[in-house]
């Protein structure tokens, strides 16, 4: 049946692109239809890549905000051209497909918005967010939180939690984090793209979380940094492994991944030991195929998603990544990327020289 | 010849209905079947843990059958002392009125306006004023839904009602008033034992649409994965369930939210029918 349905999709697909193409772009080639699917985290920075890049190329991409895992499964039926993902992919999950590579594209923040009124700075560490979503922390005037806040008064009310009831990359990266710095945590939740949270309520997607923060009063939730942002509501500072209390911004992001970044890149950054480094940061992938000819896919369409990946590592894009609240990339990561991008194939031969 | 043509034309188009319908059940059984297999098919419904723990994964299908039929059973109970009033209006008090054509097209309004639109008014709108009347901290929940559901189906409820009592023949309410009968009388006593079976199915059909209801309820219910221990706590639908989480589904969770799908579709198929057949009764009467 889901055979049938991916290859009736391929075939969909297929013949969109012999329909369209016509006008050709200065590299020779066909311009051409790159579809890819996954994370939410990072579709405001796409959105503005891609129609920069079918500006400049005349190739469209049509990325679907399906959530990290549901982009994971697409590529893994083999119905798009790459996928997002805000979690890179386990070995487990590696040996369960054909080789992939991960090509990160920017990096993010996970932050902890809240809503409370008259507060407009709030102080927390890992082991209290810990312990307010797992339900130990109750009410917003508890001690700890008090310690951690003398110049704020807080007040005698209950917390609500509010968290992701999809799965979600930016789940994965909250629950990382609170895996590093919580033992308890660890033991009880654990980190995954979907985790049962005890108390509180749920939303779906990033909007949804970042919209009920928003709506209700005395709620924490943790968002993408820029749906925070969006939504104008304020989030929290957060104690770093060196004990400084840090915002989200594109310097503290990059701080986090000043440390060793593995050759294929895939790495959790969160809770990094750096000075300024903003602890719950991440960075975000598209993943691709190693061998790009599969599901009748052109050689044509394997060089434009490579000229899509090149054109996101490049400066001019990088430089994007600020504006609309996310981090560019360490040249680290630029470079390891482009070495990766190199060993890409079709039909077994390099497609960069 | 021209008509034996338009017969077997006639007969093949006829076909695909029962064909989709079978190949959706069949769908559904197959990719359930996983689920079942695993979990047994008795677990999986009265199992109340839905736990992602690579390894040790467990799901169970009871918090969102509680939380379908909690929701389901509230919306029934606040949608009835609006509906049955209209259907009164409408089809007793000012039958064939231009003030009951009014209502009856205003409520019949309410039927097409998209589940979303009223998932939006239940957030911003109906949320809000929950928090501030100190119902419930976090805005929503089972109550919340079930509120917003209460006007999604008042309309079925109330046009197919207000049909029922109008076709209680006139010749027995007039040989009660010509009794010296009250006009509450003969509406307690003609009307509702005639047209009850009516109603009442009407009822039914009401449920059939809040059972399946999705969007609304998604936004509305606070999406949290075990049985409402109140009418104020938050919960998940059969339907959110599936909403919420096939997006990142796969193996296992995949099928086990197929399985409450296949479930959902039985109660609704089930329900629809009591309704059906509850109607047939009524045109006998």
């Amino acid at each position: 049946m889901k055979k049938i349905l991916s290859s009736m999709m391929t075939l969909a697909v297929v013949l969109a692109l012999t329909a369209c193409g016509g006008n050709s772009n200065d590299g020779g080639r066909k311009a051409q239809e790159l579809s890819g699917a996954g994370a939410t985290f990072p579709l405001p920075f796409y959105n503005v890549v891609f129609e920069n890049f079918s500006q400049v190329n005349g190739d469209v991409v049509a990325y679907g905000g399906i959530g990290s895992g549901g982009g994971v499964r697409n590529l893994r039926d083999k119905i798009v051209d790459f996928a997002g993902s805000d979690a890179f992919l386990s070995d487990k999950e590696m040996a369960e497909m054909n080789p992939v590579i991960h090509i990160p594209t920017c990096m993010g923040a996970v932050v902890v918005a809240y809503n409370l009124d008259g507060v407009d700075e709030l102080k927390l560490s890992g082991e209290v967010i810990a312990d307010i979503f797992a339900g130990n922390i109750k009410m917003w005037n508890d001690e700890r939180l008090a310690t951690l806040n003398p110049d704020v008064t807080l007040p005698a009310e209950a917390i609500i939690p509010v968290f992701r009831s999809d799965g979600s990359g930016t789940t994965f990266v909250f629950t990382d984090y609170l895996t590093k710095v919580s033992p308890m945590w660890k033991e009880k939740f654990g980190a995954g793209k979907s985790v049962n949270f005890p108390s509180g309520q749920a939303a779906k997607g990033n909007p949804g979380v970042a919209g009920v923060v928003k709506q209700t009063k005395n709620s924490i939730g943790y968002v993408g940094s820029e749906y925070a942002f969006a939504q104008n509501i304020p989030y929290a500072q957060i104690q770093n492994v060196r004990g400084e209390f840090v915002l989200p911004s594109s310097a503290s992001i990059s701080a986090a991944a000043s440390g060793v970044i593995p050759a294929d890149t895939r790495c959790s950054i969160t809770n990094a030991d750096a000075a300024g480094a903003y602890p719950i940061s991440t960075f975000t992938w598209m993943i691709i195929y190693k061998e790009q000819n599969y599901s009748d896919r052109s050689k044509e369409q394997a060089v434009a998603t490579l000229d899509l990946l090149q054109y996101i590592l490049s400066d001019e894009v990088q430089k994007i990544t600020s504006e609309v609240h996310y981090a560019p990339l360490p040249d680290k990561a630029k470079e390891l990327s482009m070495k990766n991008l190199k060993a890409v194939t079709f039909d077994g031969e390099a497609i960069l020289q | 010849m021209n008509d034996k043509l338009y017969k077997v034309l006639l007969f093949a188009v006829a076909l695909i209905m029962p064909v989709v319908c079978g190949g959706v059940v069949y769908a559904l059984v197959t990719d359930a079947y996983e689920a079942f297999e695993h979990f047994g098919f008795l677990n999986f419904l009265t199992s109340s843990e839905w736990s992602y723990t690579e390894g040790a994964e467990q799901y169970g299908a009871l918090p969102f059958i509680t939380g379908t039929l909690m929701t389901t059973l509230l919306a029934l109970i606040f949608c009835i002392p609006f509906s049955l009033p209209v259907a009164l209006f409408v089809g007793e008090y000012f039958e064939g009125t231009k003030v009951a054509a009014v209502l009856s097209t205003v409520t019949d309004l309410l039927a097409g306006i998209p589940s979303i639109i009223y998932g939006l008014w239940g957030f911003y709108t109906l949320r809000p004023i929950i928090m501030a009347l100190n119902i419930s901290p976090q805005g929503s929940g089972v109550l919340t839904a079930s509120l917003v559901l209460a006007i999604m189906i008042i309309p079925y409820a109330a046009s197919l009602s207000a049909e029922f009592i109008k076709m209680v023949p006139n010749d027995l309410k007039e040989g009660a008033y010509s009794l010296g009968a009250t006009r509450a009388e003969v509406i307690r006593k003609i009307v509702f034992p005639v047209a009850g079976s009516g109603i009442f199915s009407s009822y039914i059909l009401a449920i059939g649409r809040a059972l399946g209801e999705t969007m609304t309820v998604t936004m509305l219910i606070g999406n949290t994965n075990n049985i409402p221990d109140s009418i104020t706590s938050t919960g998940n639908s059969m339907a959110s369930i599936i909403a919420n989480q096939f997006g990142e589904a796969d193996d296992l969770r995949l099928s086990s939210l197929i399985a409450i799908g296949l479930i959902l579709f039985l109660i609704t198929a089930a329900i629809n029918m009591v309704g059906k057949i509850m109607i047939k009764r009524a045109r006998i009467v």
